[in-house]
């Protein structure tokens, strides 16, 4: 989707771990007051629909697959239509660079990659049961409907369940004293609707491994957000959920960061009969030329800066911070009973994980902006790196003058991460499982590196160290009102947004100042001229009245 | 002792207030879009920049069909004749209260020097400050009239800014010579009245 995946991976992967639990978990199973609000919301979407009526719903269901087989009794396309999405194969060619996308070939910089840790990373897989490579992307019944149309808020899919919820309560994260409670799975497919905020923020709000860390942009704030927050999102505004922008068609949803739109000019407005490429931009509703007559020359600055550039002025705005670094060179660190243990920083986030290595975070974060133009380079496992280098694990392309390119902002990620010293390839570890070889369970990096390589097919010579790399998040959620985006003198002006971006001249900013200095001197020089002129005249017409004076 | 000429029609008077105040708006908000100072605002001084210099453009395209119709533009044909006696004049004469020796009627309003100084705003000021204005204002079109490679932002603004310091030293004399008639405040009188005394 749109988020896609590998955001979906690394929240997948992230998710499952992390702190997910405060606040997927905390309104699970038991929400009381789950009816009053379904039959509202069912009000509300117009739905000819009461699948509380439908009696293949009328029963209680053991497990997730068994409720989709019901589901498929009425939609019998659902799942085929499912199955072909990235959502499901988590795979996704680029067309233009060639390279072979998704969650489950990508390396980011955040737990790295999916191979050998699939129970835990696909908890935020739109199926059931994709423990290992094993998995059969053919079944049907494999298809999970409920992640993504659950309206109670109380079905969950937990890490280390291969995609399954809870069939039973369970206490999670472990050993933390909290119980998830196993959703009651009759009564969730009985009250099914369009996917919310909520349903897709299940898995985007969390990549990375907790709420907010991965994109920025994204984050549980965004479930009901204020005006300010995100204009179009704002519940008491235009209540926009994903599915508005990203609009779906057969269960395939528009708009990915594998392959995304810098540059909309030539499309433009989201017509009827159209056949948009990406409905998500800006200008499939607002169009090339968004700003009224009285501020026109902001249109002319469309044809080379996204619109999110000014609109976006901050992103993690909603009181949730974003990790913006990750060195997983310092994991693996325990304390004298040799025991992991947890740092946290002065602002409560956490700063140190046994697990993980060393976080920053930061909220209100100024993006930086560079030059796009929607191709994005991938370093993959068979990618040879230079690790005298800070490695891009991907890289936007772009240029002020190839003339496709626009000025964007994005979130700049930069971490640490383990390469083979030999092959100079990124090396893929084995973070989670219930072996002796996950890094998360003996802290060794040499088993676990061995195992994660072995399943992600990859050659590992046992040499290893890590490199420094860098990932760029596009920002293009949590749009301002018009009032808070940025104003001219943030980039006309000393100091501006834009001053690490190349080829620009910005009125305001830049000048000659050789120009300059002639031109204040000329200035000056005449006035002093004319200074002196005149005062010699006065001084003369004293004596001029001697003479001549009429 | 003294005449008195109407040397300056209503709508010359016109003209010249209305662009007088049109030109200490556009230097204004001109220099801080320049980034030389703070007053407005950039987004403001550039509103205002815009309206004063399409305000300048329709006040000129009336002033040009004037000076035509009434064949006013006859006082801006360029003459050496008597220049050395006007420079030596304002070197020297005008400390000793000489006589000017420039003797101002209704059809030659404007003494040597100053046909020269209108000529050079013509010739040099002018062109500069408007090209490269136009090109600046309609920035965003470049590319639709094909003009984009050869063409930087860079460029325009430099010679823009250029035509704007030549103006500001052309505006400093220009004001400083509204002193020199037989009184200080003389043409300037004249200016607001049209009526200017002639000894």
């Amino acid at each position: 989707m749109f988020i896609s995946t590998t955001r979906a991976l690394t929240l997948g992967l992230m998710l499952v771990y992390l702190p997910i639990s405060s606040s997927l978990a905390s309104t699970p199973a038991t929400t009381p007051t789950a009816m009053p609000v379904q039959a509202a919301a069912k009000a509300a979407t117009h739905s000819t629909a009461d699948h509380s009526k439908f009696e293949a719903l009328k029963k209680s269901f053991a497990s997730g697959p068994e409720v989709t087989q019901a589901c498929l009794s009425c939609h019998t396309e659902a799942a085929r239509q499912v199955q072909k999405t990235k959502h499901w194969t988590w795979e996704f060619m680029n067309p233009e660079t060639k390279q072979r996308l998704g969650k489950k070939h990508v390396i980011n910089n955040f737990c790295t990659a999916v191979p050998s840790n699939y129970e835990f990373c696909t908890a935020c897989h739109v199926g059931y049961g994709w423990k290992d490579e094993k998995f059969d992307f053919t079944a049907q019944e494999n298809v999970d409907c409920l992640v993504c149309h659950d309206t109670t808020g109380s079905y969950r899919k937990l890490p280390g369940l291969a995609g399954h919820p809870n069939y039973q309560d369970m206490e999670y994260p472990p050993h933390s004293g909290k119980v998830v409670k196993a959703p009651n799975l009759g009564e969730v497919a009985r009250n099914v609707g369009k996917s919310s905020r909520a349903n897709c923020g299940a898995c985007h709000f969390y990549g990375g491994g907790g709420d907010a860390v991965k994109h920025g942009d994204l984050d549980s704030s965004m479930k009901n957000p204020s005006q300010y927050l995100d204009v179009h999102m704002a519940k008491d505004g235009l209540n926009f959920t994903c599915g508005t922008c990203h609009a779906t068609a057969g269960h395939d949803v528009p708009g990915s960061r594998y392959a995304p739109t810098a540059s909309d000019e030539k499309h433009g407005a989201h017509m009827r009969g159209k056949k948009d490429v990406n409905p998500a931009t800006c200008q499939a509703c607002h169009g090339t030329r968004p700003h009224s007559a009285k501020l026109a020359k902001l249109n002319d600055h469309a044809d080379k800066i996204a619109c999110q550039t000014c609109h976006i002025p901050e992103f993690a705005r909603g009181g949730i911070p974003t990790k913006m670094s990750w060195d997983w060179s310092t994991a693996g660190k325990l304390d004298k009973d040799g025991k992991p243990f947890k740092l946290k920083d002065s602002g409560g986030h956490d700063a140190y994980d046994s697990k993980k290595g060393d976080f920053k975070y930061e909220d209100n974060v100024i993006p930086e902006y560079i030059w796009f133009n929607g191709k994005v380079n991938y370093t993959l496992l068979d990618t040879k790196l230079d690790p005298s280098q800070v490695i891009r694990i991907n890289h936007f392309e772009g240029s002020p003058d190839d003339g496709k390119s626009k000025i964007w902002p994005i979130k700049r990620f930069t971490g640490k991460q383990p390469y083979d010293m030999v092959t100079n390839q990124l090396l893929i570890p084995h973070t989670y499982g219930k072996d002796d070889s996950s890094f998360w369970s003996n802290f060794n990096w040499d088993k676990a590196l061995t195992t994660g390589m072995q399943a992600a097919g990859g050659e590992f010579s046992g040499k290893f160290a890590f490199v420094a790399t860098e990932m760029s998040w596009p920002i293009t959620h949590m749009v301002a009102p018009k009032t808070d985006a940025l104003n001219c003198q943030q980039c006309h002006g000393a100091n501006g947004r834009l001053d690490k971006v190349p080829g620009l001249y910005i009125p305001g900013r830049d000048a000659n100042p050789w120009l300059d200095k002639a031109g204040w001197s000329i200035a000056l020089l005449t006035l002093l001229g004319v200074i002196a002129h005149g005062g010699l005249r006065y001084l003369m017409a004293g004596k001029r009245t001697h003479g001549e004076q009429e | 002792m003294s005449e008195r000429i109407y040397v300056f029609k209503r709508f010359e008077r016109f003209w010249h207030w209305s662009q007088a105040a049109l030109i200490i708006a556009l230097m204004i908000t001109g220099f801080e879009i320049h980034g030389s100072y703070k007053l407005l605002g950039f987004g403001k001084a550039v509103g205002i920049h815009t309206i004063a210099a399409w305000s300048l453009v329709t006040l000129w395209v009336f002033a040009i069909f004037w000076h035509f119709t009434t064949g006013e533009w006859k006082q801006y044909i360029p003459t050496l004749d008597k220049v050395d006696a006007m420079i030596k004049y304002y070197l020297m004469g005008i400390f000793t209260h000489a006589p000017h020796p420039f003797k101002q009627t209704a059809l030659k309003k404007h003494n040597p020097l100053q046909r020269l100084a209108y000529l050079g705003f013509w010739v040099f000021m002018s062109p500069m400050i408007w090209i490269s204005g136009w090109f600046y204002l309609f920035y965003a079109d470049w590319a639709a009239w094909g003009v984009d490679q050869y063409l930087s932002l860079e460029w325009v603004a430099f010679l823009h800014t250029v035509g704007a310091f030549m103006i500001l030293a052309f505006f400093i004399v220009h004001i400083y010579l509204t002193t020199t008639g037989h009184t200080v405040t003389a043409h300037i009188k004249a200016m607001i009245t049209g009526w200017e005394d002639v000894k």
